[in-house]
């Protein structure tokens, strides 16, 4: 039950030459792949579970494209914003193994609730890239269905979506969903800066409380915009799961392997009915918090060198290498098909229609609303009284 | 226009509305790629790259570095098929330095209001160029309301329109009609008159709220303007050039400068141009030096007991921390002056005197960018130890290019520290809208009659410069009087006026 197993056949299995404990106390990371990119074979945590994976090669080099395909996606986005094609975004830049790495752990029937930045999360769960494009770059609200895809809609508000998160276990929880294996699990997805917030604390509180089958998934990248996480808290965030209650975890969240296998084991603890867990996922902004924003003001270079050299990609791609999982021709198609996917990308943001004003009118109530009906009545009448009108 | 793309510099960040161009990466004739970095771009939020939406090869870089250009110009010309032979209106090979104009067609298209004035101009930060108004985060209004149909209910006038504009390609007129537009220099070096004469002309004078107070306070009056803004309403900007007028004889607005200026040519001249922080420190200081006659007078203080006061105070625990500098007993000084002589914190509107209980005290600081004059906002109500951290806060963020627009406005009365610089006083200008300024001299050791004998002491010596349109020379007198005691001894100006 401790393993992170992705439950697919033996093929190909690496054994991996050491293990290690992480012990009580100890701010020490669950890491399964240095960022040299050697394999840590295993890793128990400080209550004793064993975190490992066991991966097919196949399914290596699976992780892999979608790190390097999230990558090129948000770059192209952030390329957009800059050439005045949206309005802004909020770049994922170093945080792909802590998105890949969750995002890959949920199973179908598990929800998650993001902010505006799990671009990475979203790919995992199959909606087309082009979906929060949309939403940034102001022509609709995001677009995707969230109950198709097990995957709630961009929360702009800091921390909010973590309530909603609560609010949605509970009901996974009373339908009666949890307890066996194939049980449901909620996964809320928030920052560093968050936790400051009270809508986190207090959800904490309640899924303590009520035993919710929901993990919450911090990615700690170090900055809530400007400000540095030692004005955040005093002892290490994930430390402060035990206050509430319920268990806290430090991982690597620049280790997509270690991501995929701690957060799968709090999902499985949430889906047997086992209550809530806080993952910490240590990882660092490597970009700006949005395109609006310049993080030289704040930080010095030689932080984000230093890491630069703990990035997600690169350590993915030495150990694929060295234990000749893939091949010079297999990182190149790759970054082949990352390329079309970008220009795919550009072309239909570029080719997205520019909304009818009245559809503002079209998605608040699923069967309209007499209200409503006479205000779209007024506003389209107020469109006609231009020149030129075509409404 | 299919085959070379003019790239229009787009709002960087929620709300912008200029960007100053701070290096080229590309010049004409390189052959790029999409998402190529092709310019490097400060804007009030951040300095970013921006990269080629285009492949191709560059055609033409309209604005040289270190010009500002306002958000939706075109900045570069990529043609998007090199290979496909000459282009025939050929700008190609042209040298970097003879700066081509962008194509009619594109500044048209371009989504920036065509005339200023649509929005009115927030107060933070002041009127911005286009018409936008100048916020801090978020989404500041756009112009592109100026471009919107006119309602068939509005009987055309001379002034509107001429034409609905079903595509966003014919707004009326829009190019050299638009003051404080960038307008590359080798084309229409005259371009950017003061007031455009389109010749409207209706009975009454149009002219929102803020902006008729803002006639009212700066004197202007407004059925003397022509209208910029739409229906031929008068503008924040209107107003604001007719008050600078008779300072303006030089034109400020000369933006796009030879790129060669950065050293001396052959007539042995150096031309810069004027923007950012040098114009409006321009434009301020001619205003109130022409609209308010300023009286200086001088005091020189033994501030020697002042300086032991300092000393010991850095010694007592609570303060170790804290940035005690000689420039906080000044500003400790004015503010318990201030509250024995309300008078001088006022500023003159015209028909009346507007005292202000609040004193938003005003730092003069030199920065990388320029003089700049951030305020500590309702600084008497403050402590000394809040004061103190206050003026340190204000000057490291002054000094990291950080201080808001926020922080700049609503000063009411300044202190400007020449000391710092080695000097002994100055004759300091007012900030526009505030009637006394004080200039604070070096300290040093000069020989000074103590107890009857001449003795080396810690003297300095202040200036203050008044609007005597509100100060007499007894109160400016008084006021100074008061500033010099407490320097002299904070002790006792402590216990006697508190």
């Amino acid at each position: 039950m401790a393993k992170g197993d992705p439950g697919a056949p033996a093929r190909g299995r690496r054994a991996a030459p050491r293990s290690r404990k992480a012990t009580t106390g100890d701010p020490e990371l669950v890491q399964l792949l240095t960022p040299e990119g050697e394999r840590i074979e295993s890793v128990t945590g400080p209550d004793g579970t064993e975190y490992r994976v066991d991966f097919t090669d196949e399914e290596y080099r699976g992780l892999y494209r979608d790190l390097v395909l999230v990558r090129k996606l948000d770059a192209e986005a952030t390329a957009l914003q800059r050439q005045g094609e949206l309005g802004i975004w909020a770049s994922l830049l170093g945080q792909e193994a802590a998105q890949v790495g969750s995002g890959r752990a949920l199973r179908t029937q598990d929800m998650a609730f993001p902010t505006y930045r799990e671009h990475g999360v979203l790919y995992c769960r199959g909606i087309d890239p082009i979906m929060p494009l949309g939403l940034f770059r102001g022509v609709d609200q995001g677009g995707w269905d969230p109950n198709e895809f097990k995957f709630n809609m961009y929360t702009i508000v800091i921390g909010a979506q973590t309530l909603h998160a609560t609010g949605y276990a509970m009901g996974v929880a009373m339908d009666g969903k949890t307890g066996t294996d194939d049980g449901e699990a909620v996964i809320a997805y928030f920052g560093d800066g968050a936790t400051s917030q009270g809508d986190v604390n207090e959800a904490f509180v309640w899924a303590g409380v009520f035993n919710s089958p929901l993990v919450f998934f911090c990615q700690n990248n170090q900055y809530a915009i400007s400000e540095p996480l030692e004005r955040q808290t005093r002892i290490p965030l994930y430390r402060r799961a035990a206050g509430f209650g319920f268990p806290g975890i430090r991982v690597d969240g620049n280790d997509v392997l270690a991501t995929y296998a701690v957060t799968r084991h709090a999902l499985d603890t949430a889906r047997h009915g086992q209550g809530p867990s806080l993952i910490e996922a240590y990882t660092y902004r490597m970009g700006a918090h949005t395109t609006s924003d310049d993080p030289t003001r704040y930080r010095i270079a030689s932080e984000v060198e230093a890491w630069q050299a703990k990035d997600p990609i690169a350590r993915m791609k030495s150990f694929l290498e060295r234990e000749k999982i893939a091949d010079a021709a297999f990182f190149t198609e790759v970054d082949e098909q990352a390329r079309r996917e970008a220009v795919d990308l550009r072309e239909r943001v570029l080719a997205m229609p520019n909304p009818e004003p009245d559809t503002i009118f079209d998605h608040v109530y699923p069967n309209g609303s007499p209200l409503l009906d006479q205000q779209r009545e007024q506003f389209s009448r107020y469109l006609e009284s231009f020149e030129g009108s075509v409404h | 226009m299919s085959r070379i793309k003019e790239f229009n510099l787009p709002d960087l960040g929620e709300g912008l509305t200029e960007g100053e161009i701070l290096a080229w990466l590309v010049k004409v004739g390189d052959t790029i790629e999409l998402n190529q970095p092709i310019v490097e771009v400060e804007t009030a939020k951040a300095a970013v790259e921006i990269p080629a939406k285009w492949a191709g090869q560059v055609q033409a870089i309209f604005h040289p570095e270190g010009s500002t250009v306002e958000v939706g110009t075109p900045i570069i010309a990529i043609d998007t098929e090199p290979g496909a032979g000459p282009v025939e209106q050929s700008t190609t090979g042209a040298p970097t330095t003879d700066l081509p104009a962008p194509s009619a067609a594109s500044l048209a298209a371009v989504e920036v209001a065509p005339t200023e004035g649509a929005v009115e101009p927030g107060l933070i930060g002041g009127p911005a160029p286009g018409g936008r108004t100048a916020v801090l985060v978020g989404y500041g209004p756009r112009t592109t309301a100026a471009m919107r149909r006119p309602r068939k209910d509005t009987a055309p006038t001379a002034a509107a329109p001429a034409a609905p504009a079903p595509a966003p390609a014919a707004p009326a007129a829009p190019a050299q009609a638009t003051p404080g537009r960038v307008v590359p220099a080798p084309v229409q070096p005259a371009a950017a008159p003061p007031v455009n004469g389109n010749g409207r002309s209706t009975g009454a004078v149009l002219a929102k709220p803020p902006v008729r107070k803002l006639a009212k306070d700066l004197g202007v009056d407004l059925g003397t303007l022509t209208g910029s803004g739409p229906s031929g309403s008068i503008t924040r900007e209107d107003v604001q050039r007719a008050a600078a007028a008779p300072a303006a004889a030089e034109p400020l607005t000369v933006t796009a400068a030879d790129p060669s200026a950065a050293s001396f040519g052959a007539d042995r001249e150096q031309r810069i141009p004027v923007k950012g922080v040098r114009r409006l420190t321009a434009e301020n200081m001619s205003r109130s030096a022409f609209t308010a006659p300023h009286v200086t007078e001088f005091l020189t203080v033994d501030m020697t007991r002042a300086m032991k006061a300092l000393d010991r105070l850095r010694e007592r625990r609570e303060w170790r921390d804290v940035r005690v500098s000689p420039l906080l007993l000044v500003a400790k000084a004015v503010l318990l002056a201030v509250r024995r002589h309300p008078m001088v914190n006022s500023s003159w509107a015209g028909d009346e005197i507007v005292v202000k209980e609040y004193v938003n005290l005003g730092i003069a600081a030199a920065t990388a960018r320029g003089l700049i004059v951030p305020n500590i906002k309702d600084a008497g109500r403050l402590t000394l130890r809040e004061l103190a951290d206050a003026m340190t806060d204000l000057v490291q963020t002054a000094k990291a290019g950080r201080t808001s627009p926020a922080d700049m406005s609503g000063g009411t009365l300044t202190i400007t520290n020449v000391g710092v610089f080695g000097v002994d006083t100055g004759t300091p200008i007012l900030p526009p809208g505030e009637s006394a300024i004080l200039a604070f001299g070096a300290v040093r050791e000069q020989p000074w009659v103590h107890k009857g004998k001449v003795k080396p002491r810690l003297v300095t010596t202040l200036g203050l410069s008044f609007d005597h349109r509100i100060i007499d020379g007894e109160l400016g007198s008084k006021f100074l009087r008061d500033v010099g005691d407490f320097l002299a001894d904070p002790e006792a100006a402590l216990l006697a006026w508190t």
